[in-house]
């Protein structure tokens, strides 16, 4: 008698827990946090972080464990890292992924193991287009979106006679490449530098020789602090229009200082906007982290976002992937960035701003939107994705 | 892709400028690699420290020298302690060990940087006084400031050249360089030698990085964009010869920067615009390389080879 007590207790104390406990939710972040580029991998945490707090550290209400990883820029790293993620933590959710290349590295397994897998930086084309995939969303953009907003940006200000620079790798003719879809007017020359190139005064001296009105540079990083400090020493800033895309934005704006005053660049995200979620962001990120959010940031703090707005809608069934995808595609979410909407191939489909640099009331640099070039800008890529929904 | 006669010149201009400034940082690489045979990456780490010590000075000072005068110790300074601590015990070892070992420092001061400093590049505008041009070349304007990278690297070789050739101290390096069983043979005390051929070399590199910070961004990594540059440098000059890596370093600034301008410009005209614009910037990284291997051909010790018979 006792034993079938003890045994139908035993059997009702493991019913009571099993039913009773919520599962935790957790997502997996990858990110690079060492080496010379870790900034890039700070604010989008920073962001991320900071949208986990304002949900109360309960994603989709649910107990949210996130587990971070660094990828120290290295594809096999980061690949490595989001299996453990997958197989050892049971991670439900990916984020994070700075670089194109390492997103194609880890996207095929991630998504193969039908794990979301969301983008809160890296664009790649691929993934816009024909390897676009049920699993994988962005809450950032397509590569050439920002390149195209330019060339149209260009086209509008009658710019013309421009000479165009960026560094030699994939992104860089990827830049060059999405700025002369929109842009046609004449080009006077072109220089791919040397990746990871600091001393442009040969470039200079060229772009000087080549009598451009306008001049259009990708310098990512550490290459645009270094690139833009030059120019601004050249004194060539007051004959030749300077826009740039990558270049100058809230991270690169303290170091680039001065010299980046009196130039163009496009950006998704308006940061001037009253919209109540982007005020509050903006405020709360600088009262716990101290300074400014840049773009990154806030592509970065949309994911919880997204993927609250996704669990509660299958009411924390995160068993339910088909109904988390759908949930998701709707992004029933306030965003930073106003509206927003998913295109087929889970790119959003937003604005584009154009930001200008002047002096502000201190006399340092200062960024300020001054019109949108797009609005509801879909990527070029949508067309080759096979999804419908 | 236009090219004229001051085109070319301001090029060259350029280019012994560049070659000037990696005259600072190779000159202490080759004296520690001929002397103490030390094949030593953390090279880029102290110049990338030199750059941090003069950017925090230059923000809390508001002045160009106090962020000189606070660099150049503190490099001679960190380069001692390293030496003392660490780099002490590779000297006997094989040159594969001391690769590994430099490399694990490299990433250990990343690391530190970002620790200390944070993430983010550090802020460091040019000296006031300094943000003007200045027409040596009709119609180019030229930066100041890179003029006085010009001539701090003239003064620095001038002073290493009556150091190495005029003094006692200069003497015994020369002699370490040229045999170092024998200097230990004759009772020279090898270790204080070392450590104060270390501690030049680092404040060296702490100089080129202070001096590189208005100019460039100063983030962790940046000694590594340096490092591999100087190598080719010391390789061509002639290991262990201050002389060489000046001749070295003003080629490869010449050979770089005229590379970069004339290589596509010649290819334009050769191929078709599509193909010049693949094929130039990848041949253009190349030419360096080439350079050196063509060198290594015909002198495999180098230009000016420190080592005597």
């Amino acid at each position: 008698m006792k034993k079938v007590v003890i045994a139908s207790g035993l059997v009702a104390a493991l019913l009571a827990t099993s039913a009773g406990a919520a599962e935790t939710l957790k997502i997996g972040y990858i990110n690079t946090f060492s080496g010379g580029a870790a900034i890039l991998g700070k604010h989008q945490r920073d962001g991320f972080d900071l949208a986990i707090d304002h949900l109360g550290g309960k994603v989709g209400g649910l107990e949210t464990e996130v587990i971070y990883g660094d990828d120290q820029r290295k594809p096999d790293v980061a690949k490595s890292l989001a299996d453990k993620m997958i197989k050892k933590n049971r991670v439900n959710f990916i984020a994070g992924i700075t670089w194109s290349n390492l997103l194609m590295a880890v996207q095929k397994s991630v998504t193969r193991s039908k794990t979301f897998l969301i983008s809160t930086n890296a664009g790649a084309s691929p993934m816009a287009g024909k390897l676009c995939n049920p699993y994988f969303f962005t809450t950032s953009w397509n590569n050439d979106q920002m390149p195209e907003a330019m060339g149209q940006l260009v086209q509008e200000a009658g710019d013309n006679n421009v000479f165009m620079m960026a560094p030699n790798y994939q992104a860089g003719k990827d830049m060059l490449a999405g700025f002369k879809r929109y842009y046609k007017g004449k080009v006077v020359g072109q220089i791919l530098t040397k990746l990871g190139q600091k001393d442009y005064q040969a470039e200079i001296s060229q772009v000087r020789a080549a009598k451009p009105e306008t001049l259009y540079v990708f310098m990512p990083g550490g290459m645009g602090i270094a690139f833009m400090k030059q120019w601004g020493a050249s004194g060539l800033a007051q004959s030749i229009q300077l826009y740039t895309v990558f270049t100058v934005d809230h991270l690169t704006l303290k170091p680039i200082g001065k010299a980046a005053i009196g130039t163009f660049h496009t950006n998704f995200w308006n940061h001037e906007s009253d919209n109540p979620v982007n005020q509050k962001f903006i405020a709360d990120f600088q009262k716990k982290y101290g300074y400014m959010p840049s773009h990154f940031a806030a592509q970065a703090y949309d994911a919880p976002l997204l993927i609250d707005s996704a669990v509660r809608a299958v009411n924390g069934d995160l068993s339910n992937k088909d109904g988390i995808r759908d949930a998701m595609r709707k992004a029933d979410f306030k965003s930073v960035r106003g509206g927003f909407r998913y295109n087929t191939n889970h790119v959003p489909i937003q604005n584009f701003y154009r930001r200008e640099v002047v002096a502000g009331a201190d006399g340092n640099a200062k960024i300020v939107t001054t019109g949108v070039v797009f609005k509801d800008y879909k990527d070029s890529y949508y067309k080759d994705c096979k999804m419908t929904w | 892709m236009a090219m004229s006669l001051p085109l070319i010149l301001e090029q060259t201009l350029n280019g012994f400028q560049f070659g000037v400034f990696l005259f600072l940082i190779a000159a202490g690489l080759t004296l520690i690699f001929g002397i103490m045979n030390l094949v030593n990456l953390v090279h880029g780490s102290l110049y990338m420290m030199g750059a941090y010590f003069a950017a925090v000075a230059y923000q809390w000072s508001g002045s160009f020298l106090v962020a000189l005068a606070v660099a150049l110790p503190a490099s001679f300074v960190v380069g001692i302690v390293l030496e003392i601590v660490a780099l002490r015990t590779l000297y006997q070892r094989d040159h594969l060990d001391q690769v590994l070992a430099t490399f694990g420092l490299i990433l250990f001061f990343n690391q530190l940087m970002i620790f200390v400093f944070g993430a983010a590049s550090q802020e460091m505008n040019l000296p006031q006084g300094l943000e003007g041009h200045v027409e040596i070349i009709a119609g180019a304007p030229y930066p100041t400031y890179r003029l006085v990278i010009i001539a701090t690297g003239l003064a620095v070789a001038l002073a290493l050249y009556y150091l190495i050739s005029r003094t006692r101290a200069g003497m015994l390096i020369r002699a370490g360089a040229s045999n170092r069983a024998m200097i230990a043979a004759l009772g020279i005390n090898i270790r204080l030698l070392f450590t104060g051929i270390f501690g030049l070399g680092a404040m060296l590199a702490g100089l080129s990085g202070a001096m590189a910070g208005p100019i460039l961004s100063v983030e962790p990594g940046m000694g590594e964009d340096m490092l591999i540059l100087s190598f080719v440098v010391i390789v061509i000059g002639g290991i262990g010869s201050v002389q060489g890596a000046f001749v070295a370093s003003v080629i490869v600034g010449v050979v770089e920067t005229l590379g970069r301008s004339i290589i596509p410009f010649l290819l334009e005209r050769i191929l078709s615009n599509e193909a010049a614009q693949t094929a130039g910037p990848a041949i253009t990284s190349m030419t360096i390389y080439i350079l050196m291997a063509a060198v290594l051909f015909f002198r495999p010790r180098g230009l000016f080879p420190a080592k005597g018979g």
